[in-house]
């Protein structure tokens, strides 16, 4: 396997993680913020409140370790991929939240969403089939 | 959108760009991570918290968290990050003007496709 196809290869990988992890974790951030409750005040008490409610929520916990792990494949795929190129491309997730919307949650999603979604998955195929990196190394 | 929303998602669009720049920037610097071993992956992460542009990107990323949680609150999940989709707009500029990155016609179709998506999301 030569050093474009290896570098695609891992590239492909890494972006596939960042989708799930960051769909998941925000399908989760939205589970906690709807146990909690919509933030209607913005009094600093109230804001306190919300803020010690949202932390001590496990869904939440749960989100951002999903987006800890979302990160963290982020931060390695950068070190080698163009930002323009790794944004774009992890947009796969887009559809993976509406799904998980659906499937978890019970979210209503119009058919002009889903069709917002799947355009949205096109331009990302258009956007990964160009060079992960454009720039010179170091 | 109300008002509220379209606040907290400049602030979420502005804020997270900014702040992925910022963190790009930082591991740009570091070269590529060619090992996976936890030694190595600890030593790369080490020396990327050294670089105060990783500070400032995760300060940035952290206010664009919290617009994301206030905004979470108020609306579904499956309008609330496609909407986000339009930082792709200002990925693509950044990525091209701060960082010096080459971005490709076909590339930018794909960004203005992902745009198109976003707006069929909205009116959806």
């Amino acid at each position: 396997m030569n050093f474009r196809h290896r570098l695609h290869g891992k590239t492909l990988f890494l972006i596939g993680l960042m989708a799930v992890f960051g769909a998941l974790g925000d399908v989760l951030l939205r589970k906690g913020m709807k146990q909690i409750g919509a933030v209607a005040s913005w009094h600093p008490a109230a804001l306190l409140s919300t803020f010690e409610r949202t932390f001590s929520s496990g869904p939440i916990w749960l989100g951002i370790t999903s987006l800890l792990l979302f990160f963290v494949a982020y931060l390695l795929v950068l070190s080698w991929a163009d930002y323009s190129y790794v944004q774009p491309a992890s947009a796969t997730g887009y559809l993976v939240v509406a799904v998980l919307g659906y499937l978890l949650l019970g979210e209503v999603v119009p058919r002009m969403r889903w069709v917002g979604v799947l355009i949205i998955c096109l331009g990302v195929l258009l956007v990964g089939g160009t060079p992960p990196r454009t720039t010179e190394e170091g | 959108m109300s008002a509220r929303d379209a606040i907290s998602l400049a602030i979420i669009i502005f804020a997270g760009t900014g702040g992925e720049l910022c963190v790009t920037r930082t591991m740009k610097r570091i070269g590529e991570v060619k090992s996976f071993y936890p030694h190595h992956l600890l030593r790369v992460i080490g020396r990327a918290f050294r670089s105060g542009w990783m500070w400032l990107g995760i300060g940035l990323m952290t206010l664009s968290f919290f617009s994301l949680l206030m905004l979470l609150s108020w609306e579904n999940v499956s309008f609330v990050v496609p909407v986000t989709a339009l930082s792709y707009v200002f990925g693509a500029f950044g990525g091209k003007f701060l960082l010096g990155e080459h971005i490709e016609p076909r590339r930018w179709l794909g960004v203005v496709l992902v745009c198109l998506g976003v707006l069929l999301v909205c009116i959806g």
